[in-house]
């Protein structure tokens, strides 16, 4: 008999919540994307859960796609990072206020 | 579906070793995270986390995607991490005491366990009516593994998506050769640079110069010294802009000059 689906759940859960506490609280950008991540990756946990408790392979299919995503997403957010840095010398969340009028 | 509310301890101890390992994995990884002061802690707490994660995935028979979470997320995207802190060098310590504003830490606190016990409660605590299973392949105990159960589905019933996907990449490529280019228009030294590199040699090749005299002005640690590659010594001798001489007086300085004249040349 293996572990239930609720412990897999729950430790997701925490994932979860601990991904959102560092995106909320963390002011560089580059630690708040690892905690995006953390949000992608409690995902894939809870998906990969329900695919075994139903025994369905789709689950699995949308973690595959949601790392196709999270490399994207990755690629295309450092490149932000690295561009605003060229014009910010610095890499806080607090720093990109150009948009202020 | 026997075993989905039965209590951890049900478990056979290979089951529950496994799970109680790899959530110590994924927690302590998390908390290294979202509290280390230096990004590059951050992110090989990161990849203790990843692999935590891989381990949930090898527990409940999903060894493709175990295998494709190791490779792609700690074999790339962690490199990647960490290749753009370096880069940049903001490796530099945060004060994570001093919050500028005021009520955030406490606001996020409160929207944090908000969602933690919505989240317990309505996906975890909740039996959730559904429908038929296995509406694509079923995932377990399949011959050859979830490997062919994988690839049947995703080339058959998800094949739309997965071209998508194939959109998506090149559209992230794009993007980030986009958003990283350099303007050609940054000033009138960059154009002076690359009008007395054009002349010495071909076009292709005063590119890749002018880029290497950026990636030198970013990573400044990477020049200091003049512990530079051979491939960079022949571009520094050929460079001859009057505005590139300020930086090439402060590569035979100690790494502090270095580093503020790599910081000039950004501004």
């Amino acid at each position: 008999m293996t572990i239930s689906v609720q412990w897999y759940l729950s430790l997701s859960v925490v994932l979860f919540a601990m991904g959102l506490l560092g995106l909320l609280v963390r002011r560089n950008v580059i630690v708040m994307l690892m905690c995006v991540e953390l949000m992608l990756n409690a995902a894939n946990i809870a998906l990969v859960t329900f695919a075994r408790s139903l025994n369905d392979i789709g689950g699995q299919d949308a973690v595959f796609f949601v790392l196709v995503v999270a490399a994207a997403e990755v690629v295309v957010g450092l490149g932000i990072v690295v561009s605003i840095f060229r014009r910010k010398q610095d890499a806080t969340a607090d720093d990109m206020n150009a948009l202020k009028g | 579906m026997p075993g989905i509310h039965g209590p951890l301890m049900a478990a056979t101890y290979p089951d529950a070793i496994m799970f109680v390992v790899s959530a110590v994995l994924v927690l302590a990884g998390a908390i290294g995270v979202i509290a280390s002061r230096n990004p590059v802690h951050s992110a090989l707490s990161l990849v203790m986390t990843l692999f935590g994660v891989a381990l949930i995935f090898l527990a409940q028979q999903a060894d493709f995607i175990a295998a494709v979470q190791v490779i792609v997320y700690a074999g790339a995207i962690v490199v990647l991490f960490l290749f753009v802190v370096m880069f940049l060098g903001v490796d530099r310590l945060e004060n994570l005491v001093v919050e500028p504003l005021r009520f955030q830490r406490v606001l996020a606190l409160g929207l944090v366990a908000l969602s933690v016990v919505g989240m317990l409660l309505l996906g975890v605590g909740a039996h959730w009516a559904i429908g038929a299973h296995s509406v694509t392949a079923p995932a377990l105990n399949q011959p050859g593994g979830d490997v062919a159960a994988l690839g049947k589905s995703v080339f058959t019933a998800y094949l739309l998506p997965f071209e998508a996907t194939a959109a998506l990449l090149i559209i992230a490529i794009i993007g980030a050769v986009v958003l990283t280019r350099r303007q050609p228009a940054a000033g009138e030294e960059g154009d002076a640079v690359e009008d007395t590199q054009g002349a010495g040699g071909g076009g292709a090749p005063a590119q890749e110069r002018s880029n290497q005299a950026d990636a030198d002005g970013v990573d400044p640690d990477g020049a200091a010294g003049g512990q530079g590659s051979p491939r960079e010594a022949p571009s520094r001798s050929s460079r001859g802009a009057p505005g590139e001489t300020d930086s090439r007086a402060a590569e035979d300085g100690e790494p502090g000059t270095v580093r503020r004249a790599g910081e000039e040349v950004l501004r």
